[in-house]
């Protein structure tokens, strides 16, 4: 059994952050895993995108092909559109719905939305107001892990619970609590 | 994360030092052991060349080091390099240099396997991470067995990619062991001469190590095949990933450089025709080229079959092998680039709002740019450089210009790049007394790779000095919004003078300084 996910956003919204906590739930589970990211320039505002891939069998490559994709995470609805070609027939899209205009030339937002929607299987929330409202606005990230933690198949709801507070317990309590409670919000909104 | 990988397993193999300038996608390897081997010695060099002269000299002292550098540093420490190969080593020497195939964050995508080849030292070439890991202690042994250095090539995608590893017990360091043999160290002709045959009558000795290396090694199809693959590297991953462990196809995996010439003989022999695929440039495939003969049916890059620019990946690889990928939704309609930026608050967007204000009024003005976060000046709102060639040519660029009647001749440079590669320019400007301007945009770190230690930093006005600026054109500045008016009349200023001026706009990286104040409020 395997899962190959395509993480999205922009340079600094926390998709690596979302990487490793499902790298450590995965690494707890003993599942293979290779993740492949790209640093340096795409720090400063540009895109930012991650292959990971976790299977219970070895993999070769560290980039997923086009079209065998089961799941696109994104901080943005525009990077989710950026890899859609990366998608499987079934591949599901978790995503922010809220745009990130960093550019002048940002594309028309209806027309968007719409050729997002038109795919099958689209969760689109807007995340950081979810997580404004909730009170923990710097965990939109974790979020957005939650909603897409159902689809996620080799690993359960539970393990990634557990990797949460293991990855933030360095920041102390208080955090892992608003991160815990992020998460759940994701989880219940998606169902 | 590869680089990790490479990293843990150099401090496993008992390495004493790690010499390293930053560049993407290398930098992780010297900040891991910063952070994890307190024993290693671990500080940040000027520059490559510099960093593999210390290198040679702990290996000259009879410990091990390690190298560490982006595939354009090769360029800088290829004098030391290459010549490193002549005298030999004594404690092991590897030295890492990671390529960047597409050109994720680097300005070419030169293939470092050639540096090995024209050094004539042996090349390991890992595909996985725990062969990353692993290779390092060989890639030690076998530096001491062969008595040179040993290069280890490695591309973004491994570099920069993450996967479990399993270690093994580390060894302890080499005591110290300084040569006594001064003959194969002073390069004078003479000597030069027998180190060199010697050099070369060690060829042979690689070439066997390469045909029994636990690195090359025969995949899939053992019998006859319609088709076989020489796969280097990284490229066995995405052959495999296409073909599956049974496949007709044979494969011949090859991490270990020179090239096994009987292995792919061997392999030619019982196949049709034979594709190599290889990530960078075609380096094996003309070499296999030479093997098989020229009636014999190659593919790879050069043949078309395969990219000839770019990194590989499963889907081109695939093409190539006559398996395309279904794209069931093809390809989004509403999504345009998003390039990186300056970040908001730098202080290089008030230098180069300052430099295009004055710039302006100077419709002939050329900004020779250099290579850091300041070159993203190219893109818009500021348009604001004409160039970016290499580490230090904005200066030596800017003189040239100055020198063929360009006026103004300005040179925006950052503090790292100035102390790496900057300053012999800046000599060689102030001793032609060159019409120009140097800015040195001075944010206390070497910001572009992720804010390591920058080697001037305190030191710029006295370098300057000390090179022979005048001290009156040597002028520090603070680049915010409402020093904005005091700026632009020095560079003004500046400009008018004729003779070699440097302005210092100085403001910490807003990266560094905002990591700094988290760090503070966490340890409150």
């Amino acid at each position: 059994m395997k899962n190959d996910i395509i993480l999205a956003g922009v340079g600094g919204q926390g998709i690596l952050t979302i990487a490793t906590i499902i790298g450590d739930a995965a690494a707890k589970a003993g599942l293979y895993l290779k993740q492949a990211e790209v640093h340096g320039m795409s720090q400063r505002g540009g895109d930012v995108q991650s292959n990971l891939r976790l299977s219970t069998e070895p993999i070769y490559s560290d980039l997923i092909r086009e079209g065998e994709a089961d799941m696109i995470i994104s901080m943005e609805p525009m990077e989710a559109l950026r890899y859609v070609a990366c998608l499987h027939q079934n591949g599901q899209v978790i995503t922010s719905s809220t745009p990130f205009k960093n550019i002048p030339n940002y594309p028309d937002e209806l027309s968007l939305m719409q050729e997002l929607n038109a795919l099958p299987n689209v969760t689109a929330l807007p995340i950081e107001d979810m997580a404004k409202d909730g009170g923990f606005a710097k965990s939109a990230n974790v979020v957005l892990l939650g909603m897409a933690a159902r689809h996620l198949g080799v690993l359960s709801v539970e393990q990634l619970r557990e990797s949460i507070a293991r990855v933030f317990a360095s920041k102390g309590e208080t955090v892992v609590e608003a991160n815990l409670q992020a998460f759940e919000l994701g989880v219940k909104a998606a169902e | 994360m590869g680089d990790e990988a490479i990293a843990l397993g150099a401090i496993d193999a008992g390495i004493s030092g790690v010499y390293a300038y930053p560049g993407t996608p290398s930098t992780e390897i010297t900040e891991f052991i910063q952070k994890y081997a307190p024993e290693v010695r671990s500080r940040w060099c000027s520059n490559e060349k510099t960093a593999m002269e210390a290198a040679l000299g702990m290996s000259y002292a009879g410990k091990r080091a390690l190298v560490c550098m982006k595939h354009v540093g090769m360029n800088v420490a290829a004098d030391a390099f290459v010549n490193s190969a002549i005298t030999g080593v004594n404690g092991g020497v590897v030295v890492l240099a990671a390529d960047d195939p597409s050109m994720h964050s680097s300005q070419n995508e030169q293939d470092s396997r050639f540096y090995g080849r024209f050094a004539m030292i042996p090349i390991l070439e890992p595909s996985s991470q725990q062969e990353a890991y692993d290779m390092m202690s060989y890639a030690f042994d076998l530096s001491e067995k062969m008595r040179v250095p040993v290069l280890m090539r490695v591309v973004t995608r491994l570099a920069h990619s993450r996967a479990g590893v399993a270690t093994k017990a580390p060894i302890a360091q080499n005591g110290l062991n300084p040569e006594t043999e001064r003959t194969h160290w002073v390069l004078l002709p003479g000597n030069a001469r027998r180190q060199y045959a010697s050099l070369v009558g060690k060829q042979s000795d690689f070439e066997a190590s390469a045909e029994s290396s636990p690195y090359n090694t025969f995949a899939g199809n053992m019998g006859e095949a319609k088709l076989g693959i020489v796969a280097c590297g990284i490229a066995y991953n995405y052959v495999m990933e296409n073909i599956g462990a049974k496949s007709d196809i044979a494969v011949l995996k090859v991490s270990q450089y020179p090239l096994p010439e009987a292995q792919i003989k061997a392999l030619a022999a019982r196949c049709e025709s034979i594709m190599v695929a290889e990530d960078g440039q075609p380096f094996a495939e003309e070499l296999v080229a030479g093997m098989v003969g020229c009636d014999y049916p190659l593919l790879g890059r050069l043949t078309g079959n395969l990219p000839r620019m770019g990194e590989l990946t499963p889907d081109c690889v695939g093409k190539a092998l006559g398996k395309e990928g279904a794209k069931p939704y093809g390809t989004a309609q509403n999504v345009v680039a998003r390039p990186p930026a300056l970040c908001q608050g730098c202080g290089h967007r008030d230098v180069y709002n300052a430099l295009n204000k004055v710039a302006a009024e100077y419709p002939d003005a050329r900004i020779f740019g250099d290579i850091g976060c300041y070159t993203l000046g190219a893109l818009p709102p500021f348009r604001a450089i004409d160039s970016c060639v290499d580490m230090g040519a904005s200066i030596t660029m800017a003189k040239g210009a100055a020198d063929a009647g360009v006026f103004p001749a300005i040179a925006v440079i950052g503090d790292s790049t100035f102390t790496h590669s900057g300053m012999t320019g800046l000599l060689d400007a102030v001793n032609d007394n060159a019409n120009i301007t140097v800015i040195i945009s001075d944010n206390l770190t070497t910001a572009m790779t992720g804010g390591q230690d920058s080697a001037g930093t305190n030191k710029f006005e006295a370098i300057c000095l000390g090179l022979g600026v005048e001290p009156e054109h040597v002028k520090v500045v603070v680049p915010i919004a409402k020093n904005m008016e005091e700026i632009t009349r020095i560079i003004r200023e500046e400009i008018e003078y004729k003779g070699v001026s440097v302005i210092i706009p100085r403001r910490e990286c807003i990266q560094t300084l905002n990591r700094k104040l988290r760090q503070k409020r966490a340890n409150k």
